[in-house]
């Protein structure tokens, strides 16, 4: 042991056990069946990205003014994206009044981004790739614009103000939290921004002319029917999980019927039960808004299920704390309200974001009930004569089908982020 | 001890606490509050029952169950039994419920094979494949499964060559636009014995590996089981088959003018449901796999590994059966829930249960009997697959000594 470190005769350690090589070795060639695991992997992998690569990069039209353009290339069709792009977030809102729904989702950003991140560490990350994102964002913009190229899709698609807006909202509300805390924002975005949004979108007040909800679409609904039916299904799946774990039998049994029947059929025939069922159930000449009645059965569904999630945390509660409340002398609502509740639902958070994201994805079931969200609005375009060429079609449900997983992905790795944070708590 | 008995015999004196009023008693309040659910149920109920009745009766629409005998004048592109234009709305809600089952049955089938086959991938030590593995979960799980049908029917299966330009396999498998045409088997004089020699074949593998099982229980000495039945399944048969002088031949698809005739035939609307579904719901299967082996703990591969056991060992006898307790639960509600999401036929136009009751709907006008009995189908479904898999469950459960 008279070795000192940087003794020049010590050998090192043989390539093929360290570094690079070594990892190769253990990680892809350790026997004959994980070699040829290996490389069937990689023509596996090959022949995937091949056919991805090939169809939206290699072979893609980038530049064209209508769908004969595109005919001319075997891959994907991007212009018919950069025209109909904002058709794909806000549906046919009228032209003049799209600040409305930007507002609400900067709105949205602005109390989001305090109330997920957790400390100013989390915050500064996500300011930090926002402000990163929207800044390559918007000097290829105007590098594409002054050095006239004939890549105008871009320039359409992407809106400096309301980039520059969103970093200026998210850091508002970041450094405003610093000072409030996370009970004021909670309260604003579950309260107040509610009524704000609704007011906004639909107008009808001097200054905001009414916008009618058949000509709202895109992403604007889908972001609406997943959000208000998740909000809305909140306390009545506290309401139903609570009553689930009652005494009273009646209440016991309506609520484990509702449960079973709304979880035992899908959720398509709850949708087609409120677009033909619910005429014949109202007075003749009563009239229901489409959007409304989509609203209120997605809310329903996701009662169901999220009861069943909070059921979960409720029964995770150890005994103890109920007796202890009850030792308080808390009479129910109390003891649910301050001792039961707030620890069942800390623990479900998890479960409360995977149900979202569920209805996320199920939203998209409305465009069969006639409503336009944003694959209903990608089928109707796909229509559009002006953009027919072999693989408009493709690109549209592709294009839909990346703004869906990035959504979904963006809330799953935040759910399992929350799930470490709260492991982490009990660990301690 | 005697003391304690003292004071035990005499209750102490309490005060009495005070009576709450009337309305703040327990059970008062909880009666008033089911009378009042029980009340509210009832208007609700009377309200739209009254409406349908009244808006029903407005747009001359018969009700009761009387339309299921009535012709139906609309085809089926895909029936199990029998079925013609002149038949019943009746029987056309069959043809529909069994195509729901055939592809819910198949689905999961399908959709089982690939959950195993990339939940235990992801968890394999070879790098590339728990990456292939992870990327086909992650993508998967995060889309509408709707969106998945859309590109698989409309994306890739419409825009196939026409039936000339078949995609061709080996001059009997042809892939185009109508669907994918198969050799058909056609099954000569002779089969029957051939076919039942693979009953009796699997009924003996059946016998033997019992009597194997029960030898080593009782002896602790091994038998082949698997070489044996091996033996048995694949032998057995074969020589039949020889022996009877091969009755099985195969009706061949040919293409004749603009399409093709004979072999049979899988349509476009089955094949992209069938892949969505299976995909899909694969991609939800691997994961719960995934949990379910990681829950099994370490210290069980390592006593595995201790007494002796080999790899494929190690996996059938300590690991799986552990795994399959932690897998069974959430397994069951994802087989319920492709289910249920085999209702996304409707958006490509496969003839299940959903879609031929939307045929019947608009064309009777009955909405609320159809919706009805949809409805009752998925309902009764959802509780057969769920009480089978509760029964499988207790019988994979731990059993406490």
């Amino acid at each position: 042991m008279t070795n000192s470190p940087n003794d020049q005769t010590v050998m090192k350690p043989p390539r093929a056990q360290v570094g690079p090589v070594a990892w190769l070795r253990e990680n892809l060639f350790s026997s004959i069946p994980n070699t040829i695991l290996t490389v069937v992997g990689m023509f596996l992998l090959y022949w995937i990205l091949k056919g991805l690569v090939t169809f939206a990069v290699l072979e893609a039209t980038w530049v064209a003014s209508d769908g004969a353009g595109c005919a001319k290339n075997d891959g994907a069709c991007w212009p018919f994206i950069f025209a109909k792009f904002s058709q794909f977030m806000f549906g046919t809102y009228p032209e003049a009044e799209r600040w409305r729904p930007k507002l609400v989702y900067l709105l949205a950003l602005g109390a989001l981004v305090p109330l997920m991140a957790n400390g100013m560490g989390e915050k500064r990350k996500v300011l930090f790739w926002l402000i990163a994102v929207s800044a390559v964002l918007v000097i290829l913009r105007y590098a594409f614009e002054f050095t006239g190229s004939a890549f105008t899709g871009f320039t359409e698609m992407v809106d400096p103000v309301f980039l520059v807006l969103a970093c200026v909202f998210a850091a508002i509300g970041a450094l405003l939290e610093e000072r409030t805390g996370k009970t004021v924002f909670a309260i604003f975005f579950f309260v107040i921004y509610p009524l704000i949004a609704w007011l906004l979108l639909s107008g009808g007040v001097p200054g905001l002319p009414f916008v009618p909800t058949n000509l709202w679409g895109g992403m604007l609904v889908t972001l609406v029917v997943a959000t208000v039916g998740i909000v809305a299904a909140f306390p009545l799946g506290i309401a139903l999980a609570l009553g689930r774990r009652s005494q009273m039998p009646i209440i016991r049994t309506f609520s484990v019927g509702f449960i079973e029947f709304v979880r035992g059929v899908p959720l398509i025939t709850i949708l087609f039960m409120s677009s033909v069922m619910l005429p014949l159930f109202l007075p003749p000449g009563w009239n229901f808004d489409k959007l409304l009645r989509a609203l209120i059965m997605v809310a329903l569904f996701s009662a169901a299920y999220l009861a069943e999630v909070i059921r979960g945390g409720l029964q995770a509660i150890p005994r103890g704390q109920f007796e202890a409340a009850d030792a308080l002398g808390l009479n129910y609502r109390q003891k649910m309200s301050m001792i039961v509740l707030p620890q069942a639902l800390k623990l479900v958070i998890p479960g409360i974001v995977n149900s979202f994201i569920g209805l996320f994805k199920d939203t998209s079931l409305v465009l069969i009930i006639g409503l336009f969200d944003l694959l209903g609005v990608v089928r109707q375009n796909m229509t559009d004569s002006k953009w027919y060429a072999p693989t408009t079609v493709l690109t549209g449900y592709l294009f839909a089908g990346f703004l869906f997983w990035l959504f979904c992905f963006g809330m799953s790795r935040y759910s399992q982020n929350v799930e470490r944070r709260l492991a982490a708590g009990d660990r301690r | 001890m005697a003391s304690r008995a003292d004071t035990l015999s005499q209750p102490p004196v309490r005060a009495k606490p005070a009576e709450p009023s009337f309305l703040n008693r327990r059970e008062v309040r909880q009666a008033l509050y089911q009378i009042a659910l029980v009340v509210a149920l009832v208007a609700f109920f009377y309200f739209i029952v009254t409406n349908a009745a009244e808006n029903l009766r407005r747009q001359n629409i018969a009700s009761g169950f009387d339309f299921l005998d009535r012709v139906s004048g609309f085809d089926v592109s895909q029936n199990l039994i029998s079925f013609s234009n002149t038949d019943s709305y009746g029987r056309a809600f069959i043809v529909g419920l069994l195509n729901t089952i055939v592809i819910a049955v198949i689905g999961i089938v399908l959709a089982t094979i690939l959950g195993f086959i990339a939940g235990i991938a992801r968890l394999s030590k070879n790098w590339l494949i728990a990456r292939i593995a992870g990327l086909y979960v992650e993508t998967v799980r995060n889309m509408p499964l709707l969106l998945l049908l859309l590109i698989i029917y409309f994306g890739v299966l419409k825009p196939l060559p026409g039936p000339r330009q078949s995609l061709n396999f080996a001059d009997s498998v042809f892939l185009n636009v109508r669907g994918l045409y198969m050799p058909r088997p056609e099954w000569l004089a002779g089969s029957g014995i051939f076919l039942a020699s693979i009953a009796v074949a699997l009924i003996a593998a059946f016998v033997v590996a019992r009597w194997a099982h029960a030898r080593q229980m009782r002896t602790g000495e091994q038998f082949p089981t698997g070489w044996t039945a091996l033996a048995l399944v694949v032998g057995l048969p074969a020589l039949t088959f020889l022996a009877t002088g091969r009755p099985l031949a195969f009706d061949y698809p040919k293409l004749q003018g603009f399409n093709f005739t004979g072999g049979m035939v899988v349509q476009p609307e089955f094949m992209a449901l069938l892949i969505g579904l299976t995909i899909y719901t694969g991609s939800f299967i691997a994961e719960i796999v995934r949990a379910g082996i990681q829950g099994v703990p370490k210290g069980q591969w390592e006593a595995a590994r201790a007494i002796g056991l080999h790899g494929g060992q190690v996996l059938r006898l300590v690991i799986i059966p552990q795994a399959a307790r932690i897998i069974i639960p959430p397994l069951t509600s994802q087989y319920l829930n492709l289910t249920k999401n085999s209702s996304l036929a409707v958006a490509i136009g496969y003839p299940d249960l959903v879609n031929v009751g939307g045929t019947i709907l608009n064309q009777t006008g009955q909405a609320v009997e159809v919706i009805l009995m949809i409805m009752a189908v998925y309902l009764t479904l959802s509780l057969l697959t769920s009480a089978f898999m509760n029964w499988f469950n207790t019988r994979m459960a731990l059993v406490e000594r």
